[in-house]
């Protein structure tokens, strides 16, 4: 197992000592999962079960030949009058989580500004952003409010249902 | 041919298709709730895309998701499988009205063959013998003088039920109103609908269907029979091809009527038509048909020697059906079980949970269909099928002893199974000596409570 990549930042707060001491810790008790989350920094060390194994086995596994890449959506059309709304739950207060598939977009259209950035304060029912599905643009609510602190989801890229959007806090 | 199929389904089917486009060099996509991170067919197919969470109601039967998964990761095709949207005719009519494909007959032939009513009404306008019946009742009284000339006992049976509901037996005259509003009630609540109709009872039948295929190159076939009485229920668990009981001249006349349908409607693409076949082996009644892939299609590929999902994806893909498929004849004996999580012991009760052992059986004639494996979690959220063993012999009488070997090597710890259960039945004389129909489960379960 490994830790986690960390910033040259958190080696000030974190020692590597530190870690390989919870590692050693953890083969004493034979625990498998260790959680840490603090201020400004999230630590998460997962001993590798069966099933890991097993999935980086697959993962290896050569794939059917692999055809040329899909074109990216066309420009984004202006909503229509009654565009779906659809709210998105807000995971532990932290995340706010795609209620939908598709493809995520911060912004109506390519020269409108961003529905929201890092520091703007949302409030409850406030759109967040367009995920197109089946040539419809659905406006993403937010559940809660508060302030964005991260844009997690790449403009433009497909999300499935309970992929990351924004951090919130 | 395509580039890239999504599977729109879950469990072992999903991994059956993920399997036949891996061999056929066709991409795959499979969908996923979140109860279902885990299963073997998110791990083995080329892309995965989380559609929802535990509930099929909002993962496995949410087209719109689903249509958007096939969207963004450029799939061409959608194989539904088999339940959840294999016959909604909706969903086929969305995929029919954009570029990607699905894999199955046309969206108008579901809708015909669908509703119980109209395909019974097609398969009498196309020479398939039905069982005597009438159309859609207006009111109990009327159904009543209906069910007086048809002769008791009746079937009251829902329109819009399937997969064995929806359906209730009336045995005399004094009870059926009574039995006709129930069946009507029951049917709004379960399916939006309470419209029913009548047919015979035939008693004691045997549920015997028939395999058929069509291609758009006008090749219409059938590919066998499967006898799938053993039924709780009338949930099936074992099935087996060829049937004991039909004799040559009937298998004959009865593949005949089947492919008269399926080329008279040009069906293309796979289904199966289910008939009541009567204890005497000289009458045969359309039931219904489903337009899709069935659980049990292992048995018919063991013996014809072909693989139905290919054709399938073939059939979509505007191919025609593979040679050796159009020449195949039958081979040998083949028997599928559905292993269950339920505990037989305990009224068949769903027994969820965390697989800690798993060893599958194995050697020759043995087949296992399954996406489970040794530390897998059975989510409650869903059908309980866990697995299908298929086992196929030269003869009828090696498949059954084929198969009490592969049942007592089966270990499954962690969860109970309905493989006790089946044990006994293919030990017992009647399985052996192939005289059970449809009853048969019933009346062994109430003689083993005793």
């Amino acid at each position: 197992m490994s830790p986690p990549p960390l910033t040259p930042n958190h080696f000030a707060t974190v020692e590597l000592q530190e870690i390989r001491r919870i590692v050693e810790l953890m083969n004493e008790h034979s625990l498998t999962l260790f959680d840490l989350t603090k201020k400004d920094f999230h630590l998460k060390l997962k001993k590798g079960t069966d099933l890991d194994d097993l999935r980086g086995l697959l993962a290896s596994l050569p794939a059917a030949p692999v055809p040329p890449p899909v074109a990216a959506p066309v420009a984004v059309a202006p909503p229509v009058a009654a565009v779906p709304v659809v709210e998105a739950p807000v995971e532990a207060g932290r995340e706010i989580t795609s209620p939908m598939v598709g493809t995520f977009y911060l912004k109506v259209a390519p020269d409108a500004p961003n529905f929201v950035e890092v520091g703007t304060t949302v409030s409850i029912g406030q759109t967040v952003c367009i995920i197109e599905a089946m040539k419809v643009m659905n406006e993403i609510k937010a559940e809660q409010s508060g302030t964005i602190t991260a844009i997690v989801a790449e403009d433009g890229a497909p999300v499935q249902y309970g992929d990351a959007l924004f951090r919130i806090k | 041919m395509f580039k890239r199929v999504l599977v729109a389904n879950r469990g072992e089917i999903a991994l059956r298709i993920i399997r036949a486009c891996r061999e056929l060099d066709v991409q795959s996509v499979a969908v996923y709730s979140e109860a279902d991170v885990d299963s073997m067919h998110v791990q083995l197919a080329d892309q995965a895309v989380c559609i929802g969470p535990a509930s099929s109601k909002e993962s496995y039967l949410k087209m719109d998701r689903i249509f958007a998964a096939a969207e963004i990761t450029g799939a061409d095709a959608i194989h539904p499988g088999y339940g959840f949207l294999a016959e909604n005719a909706r969903f086929a009519a969305i995929c029919e009205s954009s570029s990607i494909t699905f894999i199955g007959p046309a969206a108008r032939l579901i809708s015909l063959m669908g509703d119980k009513a109209s395909a019974r009404a097609t398969a009498l306008a196309n020479g398939v013998p039905v069982t005597p019946g009438s159309d859609l009742m207006p009111d109990a009284e009327t159904a009543l003088e209906e069910a007086k000339k048809i002769g008791f006992p009746v079937m009251i049976k829902a329109t819009a039920g399937g997969g064995g509901r929806g359906m209730r037996p009336c045995f005399q005259a004094e009870d059926f109103i009574g039995q006709f509003q129930a069946a009507s009630s029951e049917a709004i609540v379960c399916f939006g609908n309470g419209s029913c109709y009548l047919e015979k009872l035939v008693l004691n039948p045997h549920h015997i269907e028939f395999q058929v295929i069509g291609d758009s190159h006008g090749n219409f076939i059938h590919l066998g029979e499967r006898d799938c009485s053993l039924q709780r229920r009338n949930q099936k668990i074992i099935e087996e091809c060829p049937s004991p009981l039909l004799t040559p001249a009937l298998r004959a006349r009865m593949g005949e009527a089947s492919v008269n349908l399926i080329r008279n409607i040009n069906y293309q693409n796979a289904g199966t038509i289910e008939y009541l076949v009567d204890e005497q082996a000289e009458n045969f009644y359309f039931m219904e048909m489903n337009t899709r892939i069935q659980v049990e299609h292992p048995v018919t590929e063991e013996v014809m020697g072909c693989e139905l999902i290919k054709e399938q994806i073939r059939v979509a893909a505007g191919e025609p059906l593979s040679r050796h498929v159009l020449e195949s004849s039958p081979r040998g004996h083949s028997i599928e079980c559905r292993i269950n999580a339920e505990d037989p012991f305990n009224n068949f009760a769903p027994s969820p949970g965390t697989i800690e052992l798993w060893y599958a059986p194995g050697g020759k004639g043995v087949r296992v269909d399954t996406h489970v494996y040794s530390g897998y979690t059975v989510p409650p959220h869903y059908d309980s099928m866990i697995a299908k063993l298929i086992v196929t012999a030269a003869t009828r009488e090696i498949a059954i002893a084929r198969m009490k070997r592969a049942l007592g090597e089966f270990i499954i710890r962690g969860i109970k199974t309905t493989i006790p259960f089946q044990r006994e039945i293919i030990s017992h004389p009647d399985f052996i000596n192939g005289t059970y129909d449809i009853g048969w489960v019933a009346r062994f379960m109430t003689e083993r409570t005793k």
